[in-house]
C-alpha cells in the first residue's frame, strides 16, 4: 500500500484550491474531531458526574468492602475483585483454548475447511451478550450445577492452595460460571487476532524450521510463537479489555451479590453488572455519583488495556514493513 | 512411560499439542452449536402471528413484541442515520486529506480504543450529557448511544475500504482535473462502496443485540409508543426483564426475542460477508 504520496492528488489544482474542497475537507476534519470529542467527552462526564463521590470517599473507594445505600457509605473493593476474578477466569481458560483455534486454523485446517471454521468462530462475537447471559442462566447453569460442580468441588476443594476455592454449595451461578461464559465469550476475539498474526509468519521462516527436521508442534512454539508474540500479547488484551467490561451475560448469572468470598461457587458483583442493576435504581446524589465512580475505575481500567493492546498491534505492523 | 529416544518423545510432544489444537477447535464449535440449538428449541415455540400483532403483555396475559420490535427498528434506523454519515466522513479525513497528520493517528488510535470499550459506559455517557439534562428517558436517548457505537465501526471498516482503493485510480482522476473532493466522492467512494456498505450492515448487527447503553437510555415501555421522545420499548431491555423476571410466559417471550435478535444479527453478519466476498483489487 502506497501511503503518503497521495497528498499531489488534486490538493493543488492548476485552478488553486476550489471551495468544494475547502468544505469536504472541514467537514472530514470535524467528524475526526468528533471521534476525538467522544471519548474526551465520555471522560469529562465520568469525572463530573463522579464528583462528589470522588470527594467523599477519596481513593478510600477502592479499598472499602461496604455498599451501602441506607447509610450512604460506598466502596468499590467487592465489584472490583468480582470484575478481576471473572477476568483472571476468562483468560486462564481462552488464551490456550484461542491459541489452540488459532493454531488448527493456521497449520492443521484442511484448507477448504478454514473458511466455514475461521466464521463459525467469528459467529461467536456475534451473537449478542444478552444471549450468552439467558442460555447460561437458564440452560447452562442447572447443567453446571448438577455436573461439573460437584465434581470439581469434589476433586478439587481438599487441595492445599486451591480448595477453599471450590467450596461451598453448587449452585450453578457465581463468579466461576460468569468467568466461564466469558472465556466463551473472548475465545473469538483472541483467537481471530491469534490466526492473523500467524498467518503474516514469513513461509520461509517456518519451512526452513521444517527443513531442519521440526515438528508441526516445535515450528509453532519455537518459531511462530516467538514471531508473533507482541501480536499475541496484543489479541489477549483486547480479549482481557472485552472481559473487563462485559456487562450482560455477567449480570444474568454472577449472582449480584455485594459479598467478597474467597470460593468461586459463591455468588459476587462486577463493575458493569452493578451498574446495570443499581443505576437506574439509584436514590440520592450520593448512590448515583459512587455508581459513576464505579464507571470511571472501568473506563480507566479497559482504557489502558486497550491502549495497551493497539501499541503493540500498531508496533507490530511497523516491524513488519521494515 | 516407554519414551527412550528423543524423536519418540518429540513426537509425542507434537502428538499431545496437536490434539490439544483439534480439542480447542472442538470446544469453540461445541459452544456455539449448544447456544444456537437451544436458541432454536425455545425460540421456535413462540413464534406465531402474536408476536407482530400484539404489545408486551402483562404477566399472565398472552401478548407478543411489537412495541419492542418497532422500537428497536427505530432506534436502530435512527442511530445508523446519524452514526454513518460521520464515520464515513471521519474515515475519508483518516485515508484522503488527513494522510500522515497526526490528527489522523490520534484519531485512528482513539476509534480503535471506542470500538472495544464497555458499551454501558456509553450509556452512563448519554445519561449524564442527554437523559439527565432533559430529565427523561428516551427513545432519541437510545438512538444517540446507539449511535456512538455505530461511529467507530463504520470508521474502521471504511478506512479499511478506502485504503483498498489504489492510489492510481485517485491520480488518474485529479490528471483530468477533478478537484479533490469530486474523486473522493465520484471515484473512491464508488470504488469502495460495496466495502462502506459492509461496514453500515457490520454496524448494524453490533447495535441490534447491544442492551447495556440501552438500560439508562431508552429504558422501557409496555406500551405502543411511536414517539421518540418518550421511553421506549426496545427487544433487549425487554428480553432483559422478562427473563429475570419469575413468569413463565415472559420467559417464553424473551426466548422468542432472543432467536429474533440472533436471527437479525446473524443475517447482517452474513449479508455483510457475501457483500465483501467479490474480487480483491490488484
Amino acid at each position: 500500500m502506497a501511503l503518503g504520496e497521495a497528498d499531489n492528488g488534486g490538493r493543488k489544482t492548476s485552478a488553486g484550491r476550489s471551495w468544494g474542497d475547502f468544505v469536504f475537507e472541514n467537514i472530514s476534519k470535524l467528524s475526526a474531531w468528533l471521534v476525538l470529542g467522544i471519548l474526551l467527552g465520555i471522560i469529562v462526564s465520568l469525572i463530573v458526574g463522579s464528583y462528589p463521590a470522588i470527594r467523599r470517599f477519596h481513593l478510600g473507594f477502592l479499598v472499602s468492602g461496604q455498599w451501602n445505600p441506607v447509610t450512604q457509605q460506598f466502596g468499590a473493593l467487592v465489584p472490583i475483585v468480582g470484575t478481576l476474578v471473572t477476568s483472571a477466569v476468562a483468560m486462564l481458560i481462552g488464551i490456550p483454548v484461542s491459541f489452540g483455534i488459532a493454531l488448527f486454523l493456521t497449520e492443521l485446517s484442511p484448507v477448504w475447511l478454514k473458511r466455514p471454521l475461521g466464521t463459525a468462530i467469528e459467529l461467536l462475537a456475534a451473537i449478542p451478550s444478552i444471549i450468552y447471559g439467558m442460555w447460561g442462566l437458564f440452560v447452562f447453569a442447572p447443567i453446571f450445577a448438577d455436573t461439573l460442580q460437584p465434581w470439581l468441588k469434589s476433586r478439587l476443594s481438599g487441595l492445599w492452595v486451591f480448595g477453599p476455592l471450590f467450596q461451598g454449595p453448587p449452585m450453578g451461578i457465581g463468579v466461576l460460571t460468569a468467568g466461564l461464559i466469558l472465556a466463551i465469550m473472548v475465545i473469538p476475539f483472541i483467537a481471530s487476532v491469534m490466526r492473523d498474526v500467524f498467518e503474516v509468519v514469513p513461509p520461509a521462516l517456518k519451512e526452513s524450521a521444517y527443513a531442519l527436521g521440526a515438528t508441526t508442534w516445535e515450528v509453532v512454539w519455537r518459531v511462530v510463537l516467538p514471531y508473533t508474540k507482541a501480536g499475541v500479547l496484543a489479541g489477549i488484551m483486547l480479549g482481557l479489555g472485552r472481559a473487563l467490561g462485559e456487562t450482560m451475560a455477567v449480570t444474568f448469572v454472577i449472582g449480584n451479590a455485594h459479598n467478597l468470598n474467597v470460593s468461586l461457587f459463591m455468588p459476587g458483583n462486577s463493575i458493569a453488572s452493578t451498574l446495570a442493576n443499581e443505576f437506574t435504581e439509584a436514590i440520592g446524589a450520593m448512590y448515583t455519583s459512587s455508581l459513576i465512580y464505579l464507571g470511571l475505575l472501568l473506563f480507566f481500567i479497559t482504557f489502558i488495556v486497550l491502549a495497551f493492546s493497539r501499541l503493540l498491534l500498531a508496533r507490530m505492523k511497523q516491524s513488519e514493513g521494515r | 512411560m516407554l519414551i527412550t529416544s528423543p524423536y519418540r518423545r518429540r513426537r509425542f510432544i507434537n502428538f499431545l499439542g496437536l490434539a490439544f489444537a483439534m480439542a480447542a477447535m472442538g470446544f469453540g464449535l461445541f459452544w456455539l452449536a449448544w447456544i444456537l440449538a437451544t436458541l432454536l428449541h425455545y425460540g421456535l415455540q413462540g413464534i406465531s402471528f402474536k408476536l407482530i400483532t400484539l404489545m408486551t403483555p402483562p404477566p399472565g396475559s398472552s401478548g407478543g413484541l411489537l412495541n419492542a420490535i418497532y422500537g428497536s427498528l427505530a432506534m436502530s434506523a435512527a442511530a445508523a442515520g446519524i452514526g454513518t454519515p460521520i464515520g464515513i466522513l471521519a474515515a475519508t479525513y483518516l485515508c484522503e486529506y488527513g494522510r500522515g497528520r497526526w490528527l489522523a493517528g490520534t484519531t485512528r488510535f482513539i476509534n480503535d480504543i471506542l470500538l472495544s470499550a464497555p458499551s454501558i459506559i456509553i450509556g452512563l455517557f448519554i445519561y449524564s450529557i442527554y437523559v439527565a439534562q432533559v430529565g427523561h428517558f428516551s427513545g432519541w436517548a437510545g438512538a444517540f448511544a446507539l449511535a456512538l457505537i455505530v461511529i467507530p465501526v463504520v470508521v474502521r471498516t471504511t478506512e479499511d475500504m478506502l485504503k483498498l482503493v489504489p492510489d492510481r485510480l485517485r491520480e488518474a482522476a485529479a490528471a483530468l482535473g477533478a478537484p479533490r473532493w469530486k474523486v473522493t466522492i465520484f471515484v473512491v467512494y464508488r470504488a469502495a462502496r460495496a466495502g462502506i456498505l459492509t461496514g453500515i450492515l457490520l454496524a448494524l448487527a453490533r447495535i441490534s443485540g447491544e442492551t447495556a447503553p440501552l438500560l439508562f437510555t431508552a429504558l422501557n415501555n409496555q406500551f405502543w409508543n411511536p414517539n421518540l421522545n418518550a421511553p421506549m420499548a426496545n427487544l433487549p431491555v425487554v428480553i432483559f426483564q422478562f427473563a429475570m423476571s419469575p413468569y413463565r410466559d415472559w420467559h417464553e417471550l424473551a426466548w422468542t426475542g432472543a432467536l429474533l435478535i440472533t436471527l437479525g444479527v446473524l443475517g447482517f453478519t452474513i449479508l455483510a460477508r457475501f457483500l465483501l466476498r467479490p474480487k480483491r483489487h490488484d
